[in-house]
């Protein structure tokens, strides 16, 4: 079966370039907030939304995105209210799937998750703590629901856990391109384009590259060899930084247009 | 049949397993390889026993507490774990982790603390054999241990406040991850307690197993019998499973895990995670924890610092979770009498985190009666605890800055 980020690739191979994604948390400032931003950076050029379930202890996480969870649960953010979120970003007609960490999704009920998942037209999960070989109820409930499983895979993965992730993932791969936690780096690493290449010898399904992309230069150098740019800790800086809701749109909405203009490969 | 847990891939029936971001699973694949190489190495396994007795001072006693038994109405027999180098039985785990990192051959070492008492030992070993060591603790608990603070420093460990979350140990063991996910070629996690993804709770438990091992051969060679039951505190768990390995084949020895019970599990206010909490995934593993409705890590109350996590070694709920060990709440107050009840019996001052052993085996005094042997781990020693102690009290007019606090 074509998924909606199936279809998504489709068509940015088609206009040869990298699809972008970008990543922002529900609830944060607030669920109404969070919503706006989600539609200002589709509108800036985004083509896949990730949309952030608050955690506790994100421990794949830097300083910014932990501090925007903090603060999402400190508003009193809900697992309920993530999906309201995702039915909003589904509605701007850009895929959405859930970033979340395990434990939020199986005390839910991961079946229950999954159908409600579906339900607000969100496409699948990425879910940085959980590996294939610990999914085996994520794996039975997406089937049942139609969500795709984005796995992460990371320059440390060897050959075998590699092709393992690989055949366990839809949509497409997260590639992790440093070792290390998410937030915005000054340079992008040659990890990336090595891991990628790991990839794509065992694989044709797309590969993502995220962790430390913040600009338009740096998505471009990976637009040339990945088939997605995913970025999250610069436009949740932007919410972060800014002095009230319509600068921060503002940049959210500025620098989504230039990561997408830096993800077209001519 | 003889019980043999975990499975291959780290499961301990449901419980246990991975669930880690990946760039670290190939690193705990090396870690599990190394260990299972290092445990049938002859040579290592030797250094490591050395180590443990000429300088951890390794084994501890087994002692009759006569007046101590007097008083509780059974027969107590204390594991002195009290009297090892750092007070606790912290060291037999960091010593293995520690001498298992030379052998990998990483220069760098971090690890996680809560009131500090894992820390110290942690720096304690990396000073020792050389390692350089990087501890990360909540700030909330630097500014109530400043002293242990200070102890890691003299030893020669950068300490890093945490300022993220609760700002907690359950937040340090965060912080200590993303470190290591960043640094892992060439630095080892010296974890501080048999929870987190595999390997680590089966490999803090060999580490332990000698806790139990030593008082199962001692209690043989004082009374040709087994005890009747087996009793220790349960924070993370590892003092707890190091005393219950020896005996889980034993049917006969009752095995009791004394949870933190804080004002009472009634009260929400406490660290009762088998007893109170629910399955859940923390920290790299499926076990018990305290959780909110929707998978939010709920903080944990206890006045023992070292019990005072939100999690559990996912072994401890496998095994409640088959009955053979059963795992009960003590309160502060039933902790603190117990702690005051030692004191002025045997002149020993208890880590408060064993306090709540004795207050379990008090429990457990009245239901087996006078003719019961009960083996307790007097896991750590109290002279950390002693301002806690003196302020909840009365004994002193005036707060002052003491140490205070182990993990369990």
């Amino acid at each position: 079966m074509t998924s909606q980020i199936d279809e998504l690739f489709e068509r940015t191979r088609a206009e040869n370039r990298a699809a972008l994604v970008g990543y922002l948390p529900s609830g944060f400032p607030t669920k109404e907030q969070s919503i706006r931003a989600i539609e200002a950076m589709v509108e800036g050029g985004v083509d896949l939304v990730e949309v952030g379930l608050p955690y506790s202890d994100p421990v794949m996480d830097g300083p910014v995105i932990q501090a925007a969870a903090e603060q999402a649960l400190a508003a009193g953010s809900r697992t309920t209210d993530v999906l309201d979120v995702v039915r909003a970003s589904a509605a701007t007609g850009a895929p959405t799937v859930v970033m979340t960490y395990w434990n939020p999704v199986e005390r839910y009920g991961v079946e229950r998750f999954a159908a409600d998942l579906a339900a607000a037209g969100g496409s699948g999960l990425i879910t940085p703590d959980m590996i294939p070989d610990e999914a085996g109820e994520w794996v039975a409930a997406s089937e049942a629901n139609g969500l795709d499983r984005i796995f992460l895979v990371a320059p440390s993965s060897t050959d075998e856990r590699l092709a393992m992730t690989v055949e366990a993932a839809s949509g497409f791969v997260y590639a992790t391109a440093v070792m290390g936690v998410t937030g915005a780096r000054d340079q992008t690493s040659s990890l990336g384009e090595e891991l990628v290449a790991r990839v794509k010898r065992v694989t044709d399904k797309p590969v993502g590259v995220g962790l430390g992309v913040s600009n338009g230069a740096q998505a471009h150098e990976i637009a040339e060899y990945a088939d997605a740019v995913i970025v999250g800790s610069a436009l949740v800086r932007c919410l972060l930084d800014a002095p009230d809701e319509s600068a921060g749109l503002d940049a959210i909405r500025s620098l989504a247009r230039d990561l997408r203009a830096g993800v077209e490969r001519t | 049949m003889s019980y043999a847990q975990p499975d291959p891939t780290g499961h301990f029936g449901r419980f246990g397993g991975r669930f880690m971001p990946e760039a670290l699973i190939a690193p705990l694949d090396e870690l599990d390889r190394a260990w299972t190489d290092a445990k049938a190495d002859p040579v290592f396994m030797a250094e490591l026993d050395r180590m443990l007795r000429e300088y951890a001072n390794v084994p501890s006693p087994l002692y009759e507490a006569h007046r101590f038994s007097e008083a509780v109405g059974a027969r107590i027999l204390l594991k002195r774990e009290d009297l090892n180098h750092t007070g606790a039985h912290k060291i037999r785990n960091v010593i293995g982790q520690a001498l298992l990192a030379k052998r990998i051959g990483k220069p760098r070492a971090i690890a996680e603390t809560g009131a500090g008492q894992h820390g110290v030992a942690s720096a304690t070993a990396c000073a020792y054999l050389d390692l350089e060591c990087t501890v990360y603790m909540g700030e909330v608990d630097t500014e109530r241990q400043a002293l242990n603070v200070a102890r890691m420093r003299m030893l020669g460990a950068e300490v890093v406040p945490v300022t993220s979350g609760s700002r907690t140990l359950k937040d340090a063991i965060n912080e200590a991850l993303r470190d290591w996910v960043a640094s892992v070629d060439t630095t080892s996690y010296l974890f501080g307690t048999a929870a987190g993804p595999h390997p680590f709770p089966s490999m803090v438990r060999d580490l332990t197993r000698g806790i139990g091992d030593e008082a199962r051969a001692q209690a043989l060679a004082l009374d040709g019998r087994l005890p009747d039951a087996a009793v220790a505190c349960v924070g993370g768990g590892s003092n707890a499973i190091g005393l219950f390995t020896a005996f889980i084949d034993d049917s006969d020895v009752r095995l009791v895990g004394i949870e933190a019970g804080g004002d009472g599990v009634a009260t929400g206010r406490h660290a009762a995670t088998i007893t109170g909490g629910d399955v859940g995934v923390l920290h790299g593993a499926r076990s018990f924890l305290l959780q909110d409705e929707d998978g939010q890590t709920v903080e944990s109350h206890s006045i023992s610092a070292g019990l005072d996590y939100p999690g559990v070694g996912p072994e401890h709920s496998y095994l409640a979770d088959i009955g053979r060990a059963t795992y009960t709440p003590a309160t502060d107050a039933e902790a603190m009498a117990a702690f005051d009840l030692l004191c002025k019996t045997e002149g020993i001052i208890p880590a408060i985190e064993s306090a709540h052993a004795l207050a379990g085996a008090l429990d457990l005094a009245k239901e087996l009666g006078p003719d019961a042997t009960i083996l307790v781990n007097l896991s750590g020693r109290g002279d950390k605890d002693v301002h806690t102690a003196a302020e909840y009290f009365g004994l002193i007019d005036e707060p002052v800055v003491l140490e205070q606090g182990v993990e369990e």
